[in-house]
């Protein structure tokens, strides 16, 4: 149920708006994350230091990426691995088929991978006749019902446990209790057969060590080890921006991330992996391809509004604390990625501002992403970039884009402002009754909706202030002697260079 | 000393209450407060919406109006940020981007003010009432003022604060995003007001009249009886209470 670049996000999201399940069930799901993260952070200790290390590896390793890929990219190849590079997605598509073919494979299973996603790479495997198979829970959940994930981390997490239990039960074929250990255990039975019979093993990547061309995985369920040990071939899919360059940096990353994520203070399972099997290996594939894609990721590369987002490790924690997703969910931003992040990196790697427009408008700015966020990324600033790109390109709303000509044009002259408001309070006369506008029309209609409008004053501050000025003028002591040193100090601060 | 007074054009034209309780209040320290006329809107609707040679317009008066104030302090701990974006939106034009570092350093809200200016954290204010108080998200998040209201509040005598679930949840206001996304907005601001309820407070305190008049227009649309203030206007009342009560 891919929506992308069909409907507004308006319409998008008042669809979601309408649908109580996936309301209610995002709004359960986010607040358990939520509430684990912000515990998590704060049992850490120096939660705040090591935010600002993880965001210096990010800097650095972004900073330097043609340096550290062609590192991993070295010690990979050293390791055995064939790696492959793709600028684009359908590159990507055609590399992953071309191998598919090679090895005759008839089915693939998969753990998770957004960048799998982004290729819409099930769909292309089975064009060409090739069972894929996701065996992560939720991805496998959200492969049943034939949508696409709605958070990066918890693919359905719109769907609530009465909903999977009739899910599962049309597979099985019988009806299942909406119990998740049953639930879990039944699809844990299906799944095992398929990763007997599959001859690739696909995974997406955490991260990827430079310095020993090596890929690490997180995971909880433990499939992503099934995955990587069972099938004779593996691929693996990375974004170009995945890399850090040390296995000590992992640490600082592995911190980061489960806490971040889930609240948790280690994953269930990290698995790195360098390279196929060894003689002296008790498992593992026989083969392993990396397919390291670009589309669009390096277009950010010098771009100083931008080149942050690459910095991103995809926990999901700025989608746990959007108040706008907790609202709509992830369908709604109608991409990929979705939230935060998925609301800036959608365009961003698009660098197409003017078809994705909207998406940058459904933030208020609230910050709460750049908050939540384990390396810092200031989602709430590229939001207001990619508005002021889109007006720049000459593809602003055209009414919104002369009502701003006009706010400046009063703003911009305190007398004009002053007669505007005047002028305010003879139109009001004609809409407001005791104090307040309830009007459902006009530029009135989306806000009233849900509010009554204030109206203005007989008087504003600004007529008031004479007379108040006065006022206070004749009662005025003087200041504590105390409190007039404080303002000195800082006055003398300030001007040392320190300051608020 | 010049200490002045940034009203911004929201208290200015449809809350002038909450300004003049913030003035009166810091009047009892012996501040006189003055008020450039100078200054119109900190130009936050244009730049949020990426309008920039249109923010820069409305910045311009809020730059040339302080230019001589040793301290600034405003009602509103969102438009005290948005001067903190002036070095962004002037970094081409030195004149004003040298303007735009002042202001950044001598600019308060006004819990900032009162707290870490002038060092008060009890005004000697009496409110007998049950108090919720919502965190503006530019104000708390961004600008980093969470501790002083509630210092502020604490030391109010009567007052019961009782905590609001969620309190760090948007309200949804966002500025013209209430206006292009008013279904979303409109579902944030109703679950705000729902937790606002829920915890069976008379009055609703915080720190934005942008957020507060949100947060207000929702429970009037609803018919419920909670007070909505500006914390300066708390303050100054409860002052007032207390005062009329040893008279
Ligand atoms: S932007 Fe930050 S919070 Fe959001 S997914 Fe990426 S790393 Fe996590």
């Amino acid at each position: 149920m891919s929506t992308e670049g069909k409907m507004s996000v308006k319409n998008r999201a008042r669809l979601a708006l309408n649908n109580d399940f996936l309301r209610s069930a995002v709004r359960f799901t986010t607040e358990r994350l939520r509430s684990g993260k912000i515990q998590a952070s704060a049992d850490h200790g120096s939660w705040d230091e090591w935010r600002e290390r993880g965001r210096q590896i990010r800097l650095h390793t972004i900073a330097n990426l043609d340096y550290y890929l062609t590192q991993f990219a070295d010690n990979a190849r050293a390791n055995g691995v064939h790696v492959h590079f793709a600028d684009t997605a359908e590159e990507a598509v055609q590399l992953s088929l071309n191998i598919a073919k090679q090895k005759s494979a008839q089915s693939v299973v998969k753990s998770k991978s957004m960048v799998s996603e982004e290729l819409h790479l099930n769909k292309a495997l089975e064009s060409i006749g090739v069972e894929a198979v996701e065996t992560d829970l939720g991805e496998y959940i959200i492969q049943l019902a034939d949508e696409t994930p709605s958070h990066i981390i918890i693919p359905a997490i719109h769907k609530n446990r009465y909903q999977i239990a009739d899910l599962l039960s049309k597979e099985a074929g019988e009806t299942l209790p909406p119990d998740t250990s049953i639930l879990a255990g039944f699809v844990r039975n299906k799944l095992r057969e398929k990763f007997l019979d599959a001859e690739i093993g696909m995974t997406g990547c955490n991260f990827a060590i430079a310095e020993t061309g090596s890929m690490v995985l997180f995971e909880n369920e433990g499939n992503a080890r099934m995955v990587t040990t069972v099938p004779k071939t593996q691929i693996t899919l990375m974004g170009m921006e995945r890399i850090i360059p040390s296995w000590t940096d992992l640490e600082v990353m592995a911190t980061l991330l489960p806490r971040s994520a889930t609240g948790q203070k280690l994953t269930v399972y990290m698995s790195g992996i360098t390279g196929p099997r060894r003689d002296e290996d008790g498992d593992g594939p026989d083969e392993m391809h990396i397919i390291i894609l670009d589309n669009g990721r390096s277009l950010q590369l010098g771009d100083p509004e931008f080149q942050e987002l690459l910095n991103c490790i995809r926990c999901g924690a700025c989608l746990n604390a959007c108040p706008v997703y907790r609202q709509i969910g992830g369908h709604a931003y109608g991409g990929t990625y979705s939230g935060p992040i998925g609301a800036v990196l959608t365009p961003a790697l698009k660098k197409n501002v003017a078809e994705w427009d909207d998406i940058a408008n459904a933030s208020s700015l609230c910050g709460a992403c750049y908050e939540a966020c384990p390396v810092k990324i200031p989602l709430h600033d590229m939001l207001v970039s990619l508005r002021r790109r889109k007006v720049e390109a000459g593809r602003g709303n055209k009414l919104e884009g002369l009502g701003m000509k006009g706010f400046a044009a009063i703003m911009n002259n305190s007398k004009r402002y002053r007669a505007v408001i005047r002028l305010g309070k003879i139109g009001q006369k004609l809409v407001a009754r005791s104090g307040e506008i309830r009007l459902k029309a006009g530029p009135l209609k989306g806000w009233n909706t849900y509010r009554v409008t204030p109206t203005l004053p007989k008087h504003s501050f600004r007529d008031k202030w004479p007379t108040l000025e006065q006022e206070i003028r004749g009662g005025l002591q003087n200041m504590p002697s105390g409190m007039e040193q404080r303002l000195q100090n800082i006055m003398k601060d300030r001007n040392k260079g320190g300051g608020s | 000393m010049k200490i002045s007074l940034f009203v911004t054009c929201l208290s200015d034209t449809l809350f002038p209450r909450v300004t003049e309780s913030m003035v009166r209040l810091l009047a009892r320290y012996g501040l006189q407060l003055e008020f450039p006329e100078l200054q119109t809107c900190c130009g936050q609707p244009a730049y949020n919406s990426g309008y920039w040679d249109e923010a820069r317009a409305s910045a311009k008066t809020i730059l040339d109006a302080f230019d001589d104030s040793d301290f600034v302090v405003s009602p509103s701990g969102s438009c005290t940020y948005m001067v903190h974006h002036y070095s962004s939106l002037f970094k081409d034009d030195p004149v004003y981007l040298q303007k735009a570092e002042l202001l950044q350093k001598k600019t308060y809200e006004f819990s900032q003010f009162l707290v870490q200016v002038l060092g008060v954290t009890d005004v000697g204010a009496t409110f007998k009432h049950k108090v919720t108080y919502h965190p503006s998200c530019h104000g708390s998040r961004l600008l980093g003022v969470k501790e002083e209201p509630m210092e502020l509040l604490r030391s109010v005598k009567g007052l019961e604060l009782v905590p609001l679930p969620f309190a760090d949840d948007c309200c949804g206001f966002g500025g013209t995003f209430a206006v292009k996304m008013a279904d979303i907005s409109g579902a944030m601001v109703t679950e705000k007001v729902d937790h606002i309820v829920e915890t069976e407070a008379s009055v609703l305190a915080g720190l934005d009249m942008a957020c507060l008049m949100n947060i207000a227009g929702n429970l009037r649309y609803r018919g419920e009886k909670v007070r909505v203030m500006h914390l300066a206007e708390l303050l100054y009342e409860g002052l007032e209470e207390k005062e009329v009560k040893q008279a």
